[in-house]
């Protein structure tokens, strides 16, 4: 089925009674050419670029329990293109563009909304980092605009700028930067992928995966044996266990990033704002409420929830910053599962077993690269080359110490990207 | 309408109040619901969806409907729940998310559109054309929805934060709650007794039940009394205990001042308490759940319990012809209470077919409401029988599915409850919370006798492995009636009939979401917004449960629950920030001379959590640049003074001191003569540069390390934990002492002389040549002295302990006036260290290695230290690696840029051919032009190469040579003349 | 969350400083090779359960403490001083 403003009215005229299924819920076939580990939106979108862009339909994607119940279903759905290394910078850019056709590519809308991203800085020597910054978006053919006080002044009057502890000294913009809703990007996905005979297995656990000579054969799930010549781990949060399963041990400490949303509220913040000082991300849903995050817990964890340091910590960090939330009431916080890897970037290669391939390690900053992630790590399955916008995801990275991207300068210690 | 006789209300006083401009008034004890109701107004909010107008469903914190905004200007305070508000003279509340008025909203229009908004509608359409997402559709959405408005103001109120311990934190202070604190505070335990209404009690309060023969309330009060009378109890009212956090900690929300719309100096609005407890006993109680059926919304329709806790606690009838409608004994009771109240109970629609009957009142059995009428409030419903429908005149139905029990926290930690088939509900399931107890209603057991017993149960429990020992209780007097419920979610019929409330969710939205294959409970809630209202589901969930359970045939228990998560009631941002707002965010760290910097006018800036002057004004000087570049001369023809207290300062002692220096050091420390300096290098574990500074040898066994402002905390930790977990053999052991010393750099030609005349004995090259350092006396204080560098003239940095930092700051700077030179601030210390190519973290940013700054060759190959065999690895001293330079502007363009990226002459300024970056920039007034530092594709070896800086941000492109980063006097003459 | 330093008994985790898994206690020798260096510095056993972990009490006494602790739960099993602690 086609959605469309004429559908919608349509359905409602006649009872809303000839809506379908989003997708199929199919029964595991035995054998398919390629399995995707994981239905969250990574995994999602690698299966629909796999049918789209290389015409690969036999694939599965095999999810333990819901389609999008990872991660792309619990951020702060930040969508923007702004790194500044090489390697991050081309494929954020490459992400960043597929985003915008994606409603008109997946016919669903997920409502990407380029409302801008302002990053604030707060010393000469922060301009200087923001500057390098802005400088490479601009190189990349990206958008980047140097704001001063005054202009931020007139943007975000609600700033504290009298009396914040570290004054705000002017910010970065990057007006192609947004949020978009996070579920309906796992649902387009899915349902795009679907469409395209790509069969989405809720509810199917892998426990185990089948290698023989050092090839990959198949998987093992808790709804029986699935034989595959190419089996692809996109598994973000857990992805040291399913890569256990091959024998592999991986760059990755998995850690708990909370997040908040406040009760609903008349439209009072129109952009993304961040504030490094106090690691404090803000935007509006368009339901009213304030989205907002900030950092890690900082301890290993897999429990999905935080403590209260960090949400005391995320807080002050917002009402240091913009004293006018205050009587903005927080209605729900979660955690998720960060893959922390150790340079703060993703891996997204091949592994030293023929046909099993690996993307993971996206700290907190997975959301965005929903699309472009599916892009080349469909490219990467189905070419067994690195798409030219992800030559350097390299697993071996830390190893032989070639292209390392650490954009926060932090080094090995996992959670301090 | 007032009930005369009935109520825990004050009668006597009289409180004004105003309700959308219009004035009311109400009783002492009064929240705002339970006065307009008293006031006969039923219309009290709008949805969020559809703005469909809605009245007060429930009588508690859950309240879905009756959000309004309280006061106005900076106090202004959005969606405060009608059922929690008490009235106070002068209390002005407004209602939200309407427009025009409450009364007519235009926005209700979207009412009519209903049926092409429903489920996931906005997915499927307002795609075309592309660019209408962000101009035309999404501010129209954004303004439609939210509920209430911030003010835009910043906060002017108080709120604090505060920390509190307890062997027993008892949640919710109803039957079973007071039970477990009584017997626990007789036992002796430290009891925190905490509960989110204006008063103890709970669900007592709003029945008629006794206790021990006693009317519920004066047992209630009896119980307190007795609790405020023990030390080792503390009774909290107006707290909702929030979140339930890792081994016992609680966060609780306590409500201080709204209540009274007073400020009493010092005294904060709100509280946040974070609770630290061995043990806890949950006694949260159960929400009642409303039945969904067509245009079960309509002001005037609430919860049975709720009809029932205005009746008996605020003395208001909610109608004065009132219809119950249910599928447990609840109603009877509902029923029973208006009665005998003297209201007129239309009649009772039991669901159930073995319905008890009354004298009293006309009972329905096995009938079913099945629609409403009433355009803002309820006038009639209709009723199914097995004989056919039948209508009924009513303002006020009260309605009950049944009860849930209060779960919520028992969830906080991952928890799943239990499905209990036989009271049609969620329990929690035991050890979900380690060392929370759940007892009550909250676990299920619904009877004040139930309640009172397991109160006692639950503490003993809690408290048994804690080695307190309770005394006997008898087990109070009250009914023990059994809870017999026939499940009841939805009645079947044509049109609307709501589930949440507030999103406006309907059976038919979550049917549809089934059909859409969005089957799982998550994705039900996701794709409907069901349970995603300020209640978050509290009203609705296990309804919507048992819909999509029914609508993809399987049972409840399988389809499962989505996750409660905290807080459980919505919690003010600025009350779990208190103290955060402004300078408060962070700690201020102020040196010795930061008063007579100030004095002389220098602007502060913050370096780390610390404030440096910026640099010295001088009258005639109007620009920072003309300060700056007279202090630069200053230093490099006279003498300058610095605070350079900031730099970290650490004291290592012990007979291992060298041998440990030696391994977090690149170079070596163990052979550094005492009484000299040494520059040096330590790495992360990962090859990259971590951090620089000078160390000194004071003694045989004793250091002192400097290190970065910034990386002051970051070096102890790893000192520490380089000694303690890599190398615990070494006898060494550290001490932060930058706060105990106050240093200042005195640098220029004229120092020795500047210092000559404060120490015991003359300074000569023979006894302190370059890098030396030692122990000396200043004008009688003991002190240390160190002949270093950072400017590269001839300099020292003279320290003394930080209580005469400040008396010596001043000496220091009126000496160099003296000698025509004066104090210098952070600027010029920049432009200076520029000139001599020295690197700060601008430089050494966390991605650099020796190799990138030059000092490849200070990676002594003698020893093993940390970092060294990861900067090994081939990526970390290949070619191509950028690698710091100088930089000069040759072109006709001569500015630099800190942050602008370097290219090849002739090639495009695009990512490919990007060959490195500029780090600090300054203008030097000692060569007359910019220079700059920056990191370059194979600087080193492209000396003299012309390469284009181009600024795309800025605009700005310039021609540059590559030079050495050692701009100034690059043999060094100057250190040591 | 609550953790007991062996010295100053059981505090708040923001006394605490978290750097990683407690692995990072068995530095390899200088000449160990290139796997077992990798395995150190950036390999993780990142178990969903037990873990062994480095805190430092950086708001207290300064020791480094090993917690045996579940990712999970967050359950803390056992704490013990890292001088005292190393495998």
């Amino acid at each position: 089925m086609r959605f469309s403003g004429l559908r919608v009215l349509k359905e409602g005229l006649t009872g809303n009674k000839g809506w379908t299924p989003h997708w199929r819920d199919p029964e595991p076939r035995p054998e398919y050419d390629i399995v995707i580990i994981g239905g969250g939106g990574h995994g999602l979108s690698t299966a629909y670029y796999l049918a789209k862009e290389h015409g690969l339909t036999n694939v599965a994607v095999l999810e333990k329990g819901y389609i999008g119940g990872g991660n792309v279903g619990r951020n702060t759905t930040i969508v923007r293109a702004n790194y500044f290394l090489q390697g991050n910078s081309e494929f954020y850019s490459h992400s960043l563009k597929l985003w915008e056709g994606l409603e008109e590519d997946l016919n669903y809308n997920v409502m990407h909304s380029q409302r801008g991203i302002i990053n604030l800085f707060h010393s000469d020597g922060q301009r200087d980092a923001a500057a390098r910054r802005g400088n490479m978006m601009i190189s990349q053919g990206d958008d980047a605009i140097l704001l001063s006080r005054d202009e931020l002044r007139k943007m975000l009057p609600y700033l504290n700028y009298d009396d914040l502890r570290f004054p705000i000294y002017g910010g970065l913009y990057h007006p192609r930067g947004g949020t978009a809703r996070h579920d309906a990007v796992a649902w387009g996905y899915a349902r795009g992928a679907d469409q395209r005979g790509v069969d989405l297995i809720q509810n199917c656990e892998v426990t185990g995966i089948d290698i023989k000579n050092g090839a990959v054969r198949g998987v093992q799930t808790t709804r029986g044996p699935i034989r595959a010549r190419k089996v692809a781990m996109v598994v973000a949060g857990r992805s040291s266990q399913v890569a256990a399963m091959a024998g592999m041990r991986l760059p990755i400490e998995s850690h708990v990033l909370q997040a908040f949303v406040t009760e609903g509220l008349k439209p009072v913040i129109d952009h993304v704002v961040t504030f490094g000082m106090g690691h404090f991300y803000i935007s509006q849903s368009d339901k009213g409420g304030l989205v907002f995050g900030g950092d890690l817990d900082f301890y290993a964890s897999y429990a999905a929830r935080g403590n209260l340091p960090t949400v005391e910590n995320v807080m002050e960090a917002g009402m240091a910053l913009m004293p006018m939330i205050g009587k903005a009431r927080v209605l729900r916080s979660w955690g998720g599962i960060m893959d922390m890897s150790p340079d703060g970037s993703p891996i997204i290669d091949r592994t030293h077993i023929d046909g099993l391939y690996l993307n993971c390690g996206w700290n907190y900053g997975g959301f965005k690269a929903v699309p472009g992630s599916g892009h080349v790590f469909a490219h990467l399955i189905a070419t067994d080359r690195h798409h030219e916008n992800a030559t350097k995801f390299r697993l071996d990275r830390f190893r032989t110490g070639r292209g390392v991207m650490d954009e926060e300068g932090k080094g090995s210690q996992h959670n301090l990207h | 309408m007032r009930i005369k006789g009935k109520g825990l209300i004050d009668r006597s006083r009289s409180i004004p109040f105003m309700f959308d401009g219009v004035r009311y008034s109400g009783f002492e004890g009064d929240t705002l619901a339970s006065a307009l109701l008293a006031n006969g107004v039923r219309l009290m909010g709008r949805s969020f969806k559809y703005h469909r107008p809605r009245g007060v469903l429930t009588a508690g914190s859950e309240e879905p409907n009756a959000l309004v905004t309280v006061g106005s200007g900076a106090s202004q305070e959005p969606n405060v729940r009608a059922t929690v508000q008490e009235i106070y003279a002068g209390l002005e509340a407004c209602s939200q998310n309407r427009w025009p008025s409450l009364n007519f909203d235009l926005l209700a229009a979207n009412d009519l559109a209903a049926p092409f908004l429903g489920a996931g509608f906005y997915y499927k359409t307002f795609m075309w054309p592309k660019s209408f997402w962000e101009k035309v559709y999404e501010p129209i959405i954004r303004r439609a929805a939210g509920l209430g408005a911030l003010s835009g103001q910043d906060n002017v109120d108080k709120y604090e934060r505060a920390w509190a311990f307890c062997d027993l934190l008892v949640i919710g202070a109803g039957p079973a709650g007071l039970m477990a604190a009584l017997v626990a505070g007789r036992a002796g335990a430290d009891v925190i007794l905490a509960d989110e209404g204006s008063r103890m009690g709970g669900r007592l309060l709003a029945e008629t039940y006794e206790i021990d023969g006693k009317p519920g309330h004066v047992w209630v009060d009896e119980v307190q009394a007795e609790l405020e009378a023990m030390d080792n109890v503390r009774l909290m009212t107006r707290t909702s205990v929030a979140g339930v956090y890792d081994q016992g900690t609680y966060a609780a929300l306590e409500r201080v001042h709204h209540h009274d719309g007073r400020h009493p100096h010092g005294a904060p609005l709100e509280t946040f308490w974070r609770i630290v407890a061995k043990r806890s006993v949950l006694a949260a109680g159960a929400l009642e759940r409303p039945v969904a059926f067509r245009d079960n919304d309509r002001p005037g329709i609430m919860t049975a319990g709720a009809v029932r806790a205005y009746l008996n606690r605020w003395g208001v009838s909610a109608g004065k012809n009132v219809t119950v409608f249910g599928n447990t004994d609840d109603i009877h009771r509902t029923a029973r209470d208006l009665l005998a109240a003297g209201v007129h109970v239309a009649a009772v629609i039991d669901s159930r077919h073995d319905a008890p009957l009354s004298d009293d009142y006309p009972v329905l059995r096995g009938a079913q409401v099945c629609g409403s009428s009433g355009r803002k409030g309820l006038e009639a419903i209709t009723v199914r029988r097995p004989s056919g429908e039948e209508r009924i005149q009513t303002d006020c139905l009260a309605m009950t599915g049944g009860w849930n029990p209060s779960v919520h926290l028992t969830c906080h930690m991952n928890g799943r409850p239990t499905w209990r088939r036989d009271i049609a509900a969620f329990v929690p399931t035991p050890g979900a919370v380690p060392g929370m107890v759940p007892a009550g209603a909250c676990n299920g057991s619904f009877s004040t006798a139930a309640c009172l017993r397991e109160g006692i149960a639950a503490a003993g429990e809690a408290l048994a492995d804690l080695g307190v020992k309770l005394p006997e209780v008898a087990v109070p007097e009250a009914e023990d009636t059994p809870y017999e419920i026939a499940q009841l979610w939805a009645v079947p019929g044509k049109g609307r009939a709501w589930l949440d409330f507030q999103n406006d969710v309907t059976v038919k939205d979550v049917k549809q979401a089934a059909v859409e294959n969005f089957r799982s409970v998550e994705h039900m809630k996701r794709y409907t917004t069901q349970g995603m209202a300020t209640d978050q589901g509290k009203n609705s969930n296990v309804a919507a449960l048992a819909v999509l359970a029914d609508a993809t045939g399987r049972g409840i228990s399988e389809t499962g629950t989505t996750t409660f998560r905290p807080p459980y009631a919505p919690v003010s941002i600025a009350a779990i920030a208190a103290g955060a707002e402004g300078r408060g965010f962070r700690p201020q760290r102020f040196t010795t001379s930061h008063k007579a910097s100030v004095a002389r006018g220098a602007p502060m800036i913050e370096a780390g959590l610390w404030y440096r002057p910026s640099y010295f004004p001088k009258p005639g000087e109007t620009t920072w640049r003309q300060s700056c570049d007279r202090e630069v001369r200053m230093v490099r023809e006279a003498v300058g003074v610095c605070d350079v207290s900031t730099l970290g300062k650490i004291d290592i002692q012990g007979p291992d001191a060298g041998a440990f220096l030696d391994f977090v050091y690149t170079n070596m420390f163990s052979t550094l003569k005492v009484g000299r300096v040494r520059y040096g290098l330590m790495l992360r574990e990962d090859g990259y540069v971590m951090d620089d500074g000078t160390t000194a040898r004071l003694g045989q066994h004793h250091y002192l390390m400097t290190t970065t402002t910034a990386a002051a905390g970051d070096v102890m930790k790893h000192l520490e934990f380089v000694h303690q977990g890599l190398r615990p053999e070494l006898d060494v052991c550290f001490a932060s002492v930058t706060e105990q010393w106050a240093q200042f750099a005195v640098a220029g030609p004229k120092s020795r002389d500047l210092l000559n005349g404060l120490l015991e004995k003359p300074l000569s090259d023979e006894e302190w040549p370059f890098m030396a350092c030692g122990p000396v006396k200043v004008l009688g204080v003991e002190g240390r002295l160190f002949r270093i560098s950072f400017s590269g003239e001839h300099a020292y940095e003279i320290a003394v302990p930080a209580r005469y930092g400040a008396s010596l700051f001043d000496i220091l700077a009126e000496r160099a006036e003296a000698l025509g030179g004066g104090p210098y601030g952070m600027e010029a210390l920049n432009v200076l260290r520029i000139e001599k190519g020295h690197i700060t973290h601008a430089e050494i940013h966390g991605r650099t290695t020796a190799f990138d700054i030059g000092m490849g060759r200070m990676v002594s190959q003698k020893k093993d230290c940390i970092g060294k065999t990861m900067s090994e690895r081939p990526g970390l001293e290949e070619e191509g690696r950028e690698q710091l330079v100088g930089l000069k502007p040759v072109g006709e363009s001569k500015q630099l840029l800190a942050g602008a990226h370097l290219y090849n002459e002739g090639a495009e300024p695009t990512r490919v051919n990007d060959q490195g970056y500029v780090t600090s920039v300054c203008y030097s007034p000692t060569l007359g032009h910019m220079i700059g530092l920056g990191f370059l594709a194979d600087g080193p070896e492209r000396h003299g190469e012309t390469v284009k800086m181009v600024d795309g941000l800025r605009g700005v492109t310039t021609l540059c040579k590559v030079v050495d980063p050692v701009f100034f006097d690059p043999e060094g003459g100057r250190v040591r003349g | 969350m609550r953790i007991t330093c062996p010295y100053c008994g059981e505090r708040d985790r923001r006394e605490f400083y978290y750097r990683g898994a407690a692995t990072d206690l068995d530095r390899p020798a200088p000449d160990a090779g290139e796997e077992a260096w990798e395995n150190f510095v950036f390999l993780r056993e990142n178990p969903a359960g037990v873990t062994r972990d480095l805190w430092y009490h950086e708001g207290g006494c300064g020791a480094w403490v090993v917690v045996t602790r579940n990712t999970v739960t967050h359950e803390v099993l056992e704490t013990r001083l890292a001088s005292e602690a190393r495998s």
